[in-house]
C-alpha cells in the first residue's frame, strides 16, 4: 500500500494496522526518515569525524513532487518488492510540503513470516524510492532557498538491487 | 503539448506548466529540449546543462531518443531527492 499526503502520521498506528488480523507475520521492519537540521554543504572536508560540522543550518524543508506520477512510481516500486519478497504487507508513506527539522519525511515498513524478507526488501523499498520517486526538497536556509542536489551514493544504494527497464539513470 | 517544470527547472524558466506546439521536425525528446531551451533566455539557462535533466512522458521515465508527439505530457526535472 503507498500513500502520498501533506499530513504527519503516527508510526505506531500505521503499524499496528499493517499487522493486524494477519498473524502469518512473524517478522515487521519500517524506516523512518527525518528532517534533518545540517545542510550537506554545511560540512567541512573533516566531515567523517563530524569536528567543525556546523548545526541549525536548514531552518525547514519543502517537499515538492509530481502528482500522479509519484504515486504510479511508488505503486511499482512496493510491487517490485511483492515481487522479489514473499511479503505478507507493506506499507510506503510520503509527506510532502513544509516540514521542519525532526518531522517525519517518509515511512516504509514490510511484514513477512520472516526477518530476512522483511530487513531486505525495507531497505530495497527506501533505496528505489530515494532514486526513482519524483520527489524533491527545498531547504530553507539564512542564505535562502536551495534546492538538494542528488547523491552519487544514492545512486550506488539503489543500483546494489539490480537495474529496471523503465527508470532513465 | 503539455510541458511540466519542477523543482530548480520551474524557478529558472518561471513557470510551473505550459502549453506548447512545437514544430513537426520536434519529434524525440532531445529535440524538444532544444527546441525549448529556444523560447526565452530562461528557457536557455535552464536547460544549459542537459546531464542535470531528467525528462518523463506520461508519467514514465524518457530517454533523449524517445518520441515525443502532440497531446503528450511532458515532465522536466532534476534528478530526484526524495526520502
Amino acid at each position: 500500500m503507498i500513500r502520498v499526503q501533506r499530513e504527519d502520521f503516527e508510526i505506531g498506528a500505521e503499524l499496528d494496522a499493517l499487522t493486524r488480523d494477519n498473524p502469518g507475520v512473524g517478522g515487521l521492519c519500517s524506516f523512518v526518515g527525518l528532517v534533518r537540521d545540517l545542510h550537506p554543504d554545511a560540512r567541512t572536508p573533516d566531515s567523517e569525524s563530524g569536528e567543525g560540522r556546523v548545526h541549525g543550518e536548514v531552518r525547514a524543508m519543502t517537499l515538492e513532487h509530481y502528482p500522479g506520477m509519484t504515486e504510479k512510481m511508488l505503486r511499482r516500486i512496493d510491487a517490485e518488492a511483492h515481487r522479489r519478497w514473499p511479503l505478507e504487507a507493506s506499507l510506503v508513506i510520503h509527506r510532502y510540503g513544509r516540514m521542519e527539522p525532526g518531522e517525519r519525511i517518509v515511512l516504509v515498513a514490510t511484514a513477512s513470516a520472516h526477518r530476512q524478507a522483511a530487513f531486505e526488501s525495507c531497505q530495497f523499498l527506501i533505496d528505489w524510492l530515494k532514486t526513482k520517486a519524483p520527489f524533491w526538497k527545498l531547504e530553507e536556509t539564512p542564505d535562502g532557498g536551495c534546492w538538494v542536489d542528488a547523491r552519487v551514493g544514492d545512486d550506488a544504494a539503489a543500483a546494489r538491487w539490480g537495474r529496471d527497464d523503465w527508470a532513465a539513470e | 503539448m503539455q510541458i511540466l517544470y519542477f523543482a530548480w527547472l520551474k524557478t529558472h524558466t518561471g513557470t510551473g506548466q505550459e502549453t506548447v506546439d512545437p514544430p513537426e521536425q520536434v519529434r524525440d525528446v532531445a529535440g524538444l529540449l532544444d527546441w525549448l531551451a529556444g523560447r526565452s533566455e530562461a528557457h536557455a539557462k535552464a536547460l544549459r546543462d542537459r546531464q542535470a535533466v531528467r525528462v518523463a512522458v506520461n508519467q514514465e521515465y524518457a530517454r533523449p531518443s524517445d518520441p515525443v508527439q502532440p497531446g503528450d505530457e511532458v515532465a522536466l526535472f532534476p534528478p530526484v531527492t526524495g526520502g
